[in-house]
């Protein structure tokens, strides 16, 4: 397995009123091809700069980022992003929205039927098919994030970049997006680094886990390995010992060892 | 017992309106009818139902009859009072035979209502047109290239609050001509609240669009006619809403300084022939009119929310 996504010595200082602010530092990170990796940590701590530095949406102040042995200079199609707020443009439909993104990436290889098979192939992966028409005004907040999912797997971006995808849905939606997503991300194998506070999310979807010391000038403080066999299956892992003694781990680093005092 | 509920609520419903018709309980009346409808109490609900549109019509359509024939008797009493001013029924009579031939044509200084009011309509269009042209793309530039924004901004600041007919003896020494310079003073003073109201929209596209566009790498022509012309269209259209009312605004005056056949014009013919009625038609013909160009854009702004 080579070196797929590379983070050395990254930083990242903000210019404020107050003067520096260093949101995070000495971020070391190898994230393998085909893994899975989370970023965990309190709000605050700058897990979601660190996802933003990687798709290139800001600079970093320091240190060298890779992604397939090209530095990392700014955004593009190969790091796809799945925005919390699912980030769908209102005035297109589902089509209209993952079409934008697949004739981006592919338009000047591929005709117009090939795109518009992409479209829909990309809508089917996430169960949408039914839905392709519509507008995103008349959809579920979970359809919504799926049509956002599509819209990043449709570019077969060398990485995807989740920042807490299913943040904003309800607990029911969200159980059944991560298994969708876990089942997606199984049968493309692709490389993915998701930000997330949710131990739960992290254990089931993750090979490995990033968990993050408290900001300000927060770092990676440790990285579990997960090691579930996969396919996961939710229940069966609910009573499994070592996803228990996963799931207790992650919970001691961020509540023994790193305790948020209250903000 | 849900039955005994409902049918209790449903008779005690009428009563309820026709004690009080205010807002409130009708509003209220509206949202009961859903729970008993299930039950065995059709007909009494539905009558209720029918009763209560009737109410909701009458809520809509009272009040502003109610103020217009407040107005109209106001009028009447003033004109009766002074004697100067012609009442509404002489008005009213003066309209009707005005526009029982509105496009006659004696001659340039006699040509029908329909004529004035076509041809003032015209030099909105052709300014507001011109001022639509160059102002919405200037707006879009200015929203979007912080630089030009910062050098545009003094220029505007001082040109924009400058009175529209101070612009007219520059448009008729450049122009040499009166009716361009008409056309001038509008395009001049209706190009402000677009340019204005479409940068300002550029400048409020939520960044998540924007960051949409960053990672997908989307090339500047694809930014605009995807992301913003589409988010910035609302802000725009209100943009021109604000320009054709300044636009409606500005030519009566322009008209009257400019002569010509027009609105303008003809109140100021009209009132060197002291025909007072039809001054006051004129203003109610431009008020209409600005009425209905108004409501023509937001029902054109409605199709474009999100």
């Amino acid at each position: 397995m080579k070196k797929y996504v590379q983070l050395e010595q990254v930083e990242k200082v903000f210019d404020t009123k107050q003067g520096r602010f260093v949101a995070i530092t000495d971020v070391n990170l190898t994230v393998r091809q085909g893994e899975f990796v989370s970023i965990i940590g309190h709000s605050g701590c700058g897990k979601s700069t660190l996802l933003n530095l990687i798709a290139g949406l800001m600079p970093v102040s320091g240190g060298v980022m890779l992604c397939a042995g090209r530095e990392i200079a700014g955004p593009g199609p190969d790091r796809a992003v799945v925005f919390q707020n699912h980030s769908l443009l209102p005035w297109l439909t589902c089509f209209g929205n993952v079409h934008l993104a697949v004739e981006r990436v592919f338009g000047g290889k591929e005709n117009r039927d090939a795109l518009q098979r992409r479209t829909e192939e990309a809508l089917s992966l996430v169960g949408l098919s039914h839905a392709m028409h519509k507008l995103p005004q008349e959809i579920s907040g979970g359809m919504k994030q799926r049509v956002g999912i599509a819209r990043a797997l449709s570019m077969q971006p060398k990485v995807l970049l989740l920042d807490e995808p299913f943040g904003a849905l309800d607990a029911l939606t969200r159980a059944h997006l991560q298994d969708e997503l876990m089942r997606v991300m199984g049968s493309l194998g692709a490389t993915a680094i998701m930000v997330t506070h949710d131990v739960d999310e992290a254990v089931l979807l993750s090979d490995r886990i990033v968990m993050m010391t408290n900001g300000p000038a927060a770092t990676i403080g440790e990285i579990l390995e997960v090691g579930l066999p996969r396919p996961r299956s939710r229940l069966a892992l609910a009573e499994d010992s070592h996803y228990v003694h996963l799931r207790g781990e992650v919970l001691k680093f961020l509540y023994e060892r790193h305790k948020r005092e209250a903000a | 017992m849900s039955t005994v509920i409902a049918m209790k609520k449903s008779s005690i419903e009428p009563e309820l309106q026709k004690e009080s018709p205010s807002p409130d309980t009708i509003s209220a009346a509206t949202s009961i009818p859903a729970q008993p409808a299930s039950a065995a109490t059709a007909t009494p609900s539905a009558s209720g139902r029918s009763a209560e549109r009737i109410r909701t019509a009458l809520n809509v359509v009272i009040p502003p009859l109610l103020g217009l024939a407040l107005f109209i008797l106001a009028w009447a009493a003033v004109a009766q009072h002074g004697k100067t001013l012609p009442g509404p029924l002489k008005t009213w009579h003066e309209a009707v035979q005005l526009f029982s031939d509105p496009f006659y044509d004696h001659g340039p200084n006699d040509k029908g209502i329909g004529w004035n009011i076509l041809r003032s309509l015209e030099r909105v269009a052709m300014g507001f047109g011109m001022a639509a042209l160059l102002g919405i793309p200037l707006g879009f530039m200015i929203g979007r290239f912080d630089f030009l924004n910062r050098m545009t901004a003094p220029v505007i600041s001082i040109l924009r609050p400058v009175s529209p007919l101070a612009w007219l003896p520059i448009g008729l020494l450049v122009l040499k001509e009166a009716q361009p310079a008409a056309i001038w003073v509008i395009f001049i003073s209706s190009i402000w609240p677009m340019i204005i109201n479409t940068a300002a929209g550029v400048s409020k596209v939520p960044q998540d669009y924007l960051n949409v566009a960053r990672v997908l790498n989307l090339s500047e022509w694809k930014i605009f006619t995807k992301i913003l012309f589409p988010a910035v269209l609302p802000y725009t259209l209100t943009g021109i809403r604000l320009s054709i009312g300044v636009a409606w605004l500005v030519i009566v005056a322009a008209e009257m300084l400019t002569g010509g056949v027009g609105l303008g014009f003809w109140v100021w013919d009209e009132w060197n022939n002291l025909n007072v009625e039809h001054i006051i038609i004129a203003i109610f013909v431009v008020g209409i009119i600005g009425l209905l160009l108004e409501q023509c854009l937001l029902l054109l702004a409605k199709r474009f929310e999100y």
